[in-house]
């Protein structure tokens, strides 16, 4: 009777862990990853799903048959057998969890090294040239009164910085992001565009220096796998490849009011030419004064009437910084 | 007659022993009893209030639009949903309740260390329960920026709410405070002679990891919740970046509670568990030192990773990578608690009764959370679903799945012996099949909704998520039904149910060695105990055929 139980039990396992294997590769849990980076990260999610739902099923299967098989028979009022313990089994069940986690940090840190979170220079330098005036992008002045420090090189922009292999260079793109209640507003200072969306070059280096003008905001693109909390006087940054052309949301996950949930935007990665004519589209629209400020603020939230009605105090904010739009 | 009261077969109706007058949960009762129920009964009424918003939070998450609700009451909504749930249902229910119920009977004590200490705790939970639903109608609602309260959002929300919800929260904690005072010194000074530290029950062990927690944490968050009222009221900036303060310094201070609020509200219940599931299963606990050590780690790493909470802060890329690998430790005495339940309840003779149930729902539960509690402490995963429903998903994993799963385990199982009344099995399994089909039909979904995008504590979502918000409420429908047979069972057991007896389960522990409910003294003189607490199986010398539950109260107890 032993060995059949053996074999059962090997034959579950082996069940266990090729379905495992099979369900980590094929979850479909996730939006298209559209950076390079994404995918790192999808591959450590499908990793440690796949180890998840082997841990997940092993346990619910021994519950499961224990239930059954050491159920209590009818009239059975003896006990079980009096095991207190078994040392062996117990260094096993604490060394095994010991080095999935220890193998799970490690390749966690190798993806996090690969996307750029441990880039020194997201500490500073490079990113901050920008803050300084360039052609109409007035708009860096309010920021740079909430961020005092920036521009010196020694305040601290937490994030996500360059990958290893562009480490050191500066990116292809930069663009300045402010959030406030309820908008994102994109500030491409050398261009002089103000936009209420990101549009971003196809397989381009692109770094955005994240702000908040009032509370906590955070910058999401669920298909960038990339978040950063915007925060008041703190500038942090996130720098990015995209890989697929296409609209995808821009979502802010931190509670910052009543229209938390309306809060959302859209990022582009547009084509070279699409990005170009993106840019010479945007510049004369500037060129027009006042249209450009109504192109500056997203529509989106705006055209809701019932965002309007008992929020007229809150667009207060906006006649604010459009004035400081004016060169 | 003693060992008819022990057997299985129900025992006659002799109507219960001197139980305590109902007026005297209305007073300020120093009996460690009395103060259990009281403990008991308000969080569970709490409970229900939490889980009337958590409904309302659900209804207007059926559809993308708002339309139920508006956006600041929807915010009230769960921000205080959150508030209620942790500082007045788990927290005072798992420690609280099971704390001052069952330490003092478990250690062979009269009573806790500090009697008075302990009903000042307890009569400190309705004002600070009552005053945060009050807040709901000032002129500007409840706070509404979340349990976190994070400035500066809190600072520019509605002031009397949000000051009402420091002041309630300051409150509650103080509460907290004391009641881990009198646990800590209660476990270590006040066991009887015979039960030594390294054979006391588990739950013991388990509240000592808890009250060590509650008493190195709490006054932090304390600390911040003052600062922030001073930003709040004085127009001081600690934490306000409009005058030069700091609102990621407010973060730590308040993670550094609120992660350990985590172990304190799960930490109690592991103890449960490993006092129900031997009893249940007919089996000694797997791996005592084991279990009992592994709390006291969880208490410690649970000290060090409360950044994991703030991997897209402002956290500096070195300060990621040490909470993560701080966190995923955790897995591991987490992990030997699971493997050591498993392994008690394997070969057993497990009698699938209600608290069986809900402790065998509890690991399975359990463990989902605890999986994707890994998952999110690996950073660059954590970037993508932090603050969405992945999050949400995890956490009432945890705390549901977990610790109500646990609270759930612990009164079927301890019912019998407060009331001195059995609970009907019947309607027992139709509240855990309820409650485990709702649960799940809420929650798991919850786990794609964030991977696929969705943010938390927002009002209106993304259409694209409506078919799977829909199915989450459904799930929270049939959650909220299923307290309804608890409720009618544990109010109509209370007053009509079978008599239980002293030891219903055939269990070891001093508890259930003295009536049921117990007398106000607990023992007559100092129990000396002669078995373990998780003897189960134990023959006795020479009567090697003999039965647990042929065992005499005077076969348990020595002494007189
Ligand atoms: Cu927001
Ligand atoms: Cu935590």
């Amino acid at each position: 009777m032993k060995i059949p139980n053996t074999i059962l039990a090997m034959l579950g396992g082996i069940g266990l862990t090729l379905f495992s294997l099979w369900f980590g590769q094929h979850n479909h849990l996730l939006p298209v990853p559209a950076t390079a980076d994404a995918a790192l990260v999808d591959g450590l999610f499908n990793t440690m799903l796949t180890v998840s739902v082997g841990l997940f099923l092993l346990v619910q299967g021994l519950l499961i048959y224990a239930v059954i098989v050491f159920r209590q028979r009818p009239g059975d009022e003896t006990d079980g057998p009096p095991i207190r313990g078994n040392i062996p089994l117990e260094v096993l069940w604490t060394s095994i969890p010991a080095a999935i986690v220890l193998a799970i940090s490690i390749y966690s840190y190798e993806v996090y090294n690969a996307m750029g979170g441990l880039d020194p220079m997201a500490a500073g330098g490079t990113a901050i040239a920008h803050h300084h005036h360039h052609g109409g992008a007035a708009i860096a002045a309010p920021l740079d009164g909430m961020a005092p420090d920036m521009g010196n090189g020694r305040q601290v922009a937490y994030g996500v910085g360059a990958d290893p292999d562009s480490m050191g260079k500066g990116p292809d793109v930069t663009i300045d992001v402010t959030g406030l209640q309820y908008a994102w507003l994109f500030n491409y200072a050398n261009d002089g565009i103000m936009s209420g969306d990101l549009h971003v070059p196809v397989d381009q280096d692109v770094q955005l220096n994240i702000v908040a003008q009032d509370v906590l905001h955070a910058f999401w693109i669920p298909q960038f796998r990339l978040k950063q909390d915007a925060i008041p006087g703190q500038m942090t940054q996130l720098r990015f490849k995209p890989t697929v052309t296409g609209h995808y949301p821009i979502v802010c996950a931190e509670l910052c009011g009543s229209y938390h949930g309306a809060m959302r935007a859209e990022v582009v990665v547009d084509s070279p030419e699409d990005y170009a004519a993106w840019k010479t589209s945007m510049v004369a629209a500037a060129g027009l004064d006042q249209s450009a400020i109504a192109a500056a603020i997203p529509t989106k939230q705006l055209s809701d009437a019932d965002y309007l009605a008992p929020y007229g105090a809150e667009l207060g904010i906006d006649p604010g910084a459009i004035a400081q739009l004016q060169p | 007659m003693a060992q008819a009261e022990l057997s299985t077969a129900p025992a006659p109706d002799i109507g219960l022993p001197e139980t305590t007058p109902w007026w005297k949960y209305f007073t300020f009762s120093t009996d460690h009893k009395v103060i259990g129920i009281q403990y008991l009964v308000t969080s569970f009424i709490f409970y229900m209030i939490g889980g009337a918003l958590a409904t309302a939070v659900r209804l207007e998450l059926a559809t993308p639009e708002v339309d139920f609700v508006s956006r600041e009451l929807y915010n009230q909504l769960f921000t205080i949903h959150a508030t209620i749930m942790i500082f007045l249902w788990i927290v005072p229910a798992g420690t609280g309740a099971l704390g001052n119920y069952l330490i003092p009977l478990l250690i062979g004590a009269q009573d806790m260390a500090f009697p008075k200490l302990n009903a000042l705790a307890f009569w400190m939970i309705p004002p600070g329960g009552l005053l945060l639903i009050m807040s709901f109608f000032t002129g500007t609602g409840a706070a509404a920026s979340g349990w976190t309260s994070y400035p500066p959002l809190s600072l520019v929300n509605g002031k009397a709410g949000e000051f009402i919800w420091i002041l309630s929260v300051l409150i509650l904690g103080t509460s907290s405070i004391l009641g881990a005072v009198n646990f800590f010194t209660t476990i270590l000074k006040m066991r009887a002679p015979s039960i030594k530290i390294n054979t006391m029950p588990l739950f013991c062990w388990a509240m000592l990891a808890a009250s060590i927690l509650i008493l190195l944490s709490t006054p932090v968050l304390a600390g911040a919740l003052i600062l922030l009222s001073f930003d709040l009221m004085a127009g001081t900036n600690f934490f306000n970046p409009a005058g030069g303060g700091d609102p990621v310094v407010y973060q730590h201070m308040f993670w550094f509670y609120s992660h350990p609020a985590v172990y304190i509200m799960i930490l109690p219940v592991f103890g449960t568990i490993s006092e129900i599931l031997p009893v249940h299963a007919r089996k000694p606990i797997f791996g005592y030192k084991a279990i009992a050590y592994s709390s006291m780690a969880i208490s410690f790493l649970g000290l060090i990773v409360w950044a994991h909470h703030m991997f897209t802060s402002g956290t500096p890329a070195w300060l990621r990578m040490f909470f993560m690998v701080a966190t995923m430790v955790i897995a591991v005495p987490t992990g030997i608690k699971i493997f050591g339940w498993l392994a008690t309840v394997w070969g057993g003779k497990i009698r699938l009764n209600s608290p069986m149930l809900f402790a065998l729902g509890f690991i399975s539960m359990f463990v989902v959370g605890g999986l994707s509690g890994v998952m999110v402490a690996s950073v660059p995963f954590d970037i993508h679903v932090h603050d969405t429903y992945f999050i949400v998903a995890h956490l009432h994993y945890v705390l549901f799945g977990g610790s109500v799963f646990g609270l759930y385990a612990s009164i079927y199982h301890w019912f019998p012996k407060m009331t001195g009344r059995m609970l009907n099995e019947t309607w027992g399994k139709i509240h855990f099949v309820l409650t485990f089909v709702g649960f799940n039909l809420c929650f798991l979904p919850m786990h794609y909704l964030g991977l696929m995008g969705m943010p938390r504590r927002v009002a209106e979502y993304d259409p694209q998520f409506a078919t799977i918000n829909a199915i989450c409420s459904i799930g929270s429908y049939i959650l909220a039904v299923s307290t309804i047979p608890f409720l009618v069972n544990a109010i109509y057991s209370w007053r009509s149910g079978p008599i239980a007896g002293p030891n219903p389960w055939n269990a070891l522990t001093l508890e259930w060695t003295v009536a049921s409910p117990p007398p106000e003294h607990n023992f007559d003189g100092v129990p000396v105990p002669k078995t373990g607490p998780y003897d189960y199986g134990f023959v006795k010398q020479g009567d090697r055929r003999r039965k647990i539950s042929d065992l005499k109260a005077s076969d348990i107890l020595g002494g007189a």
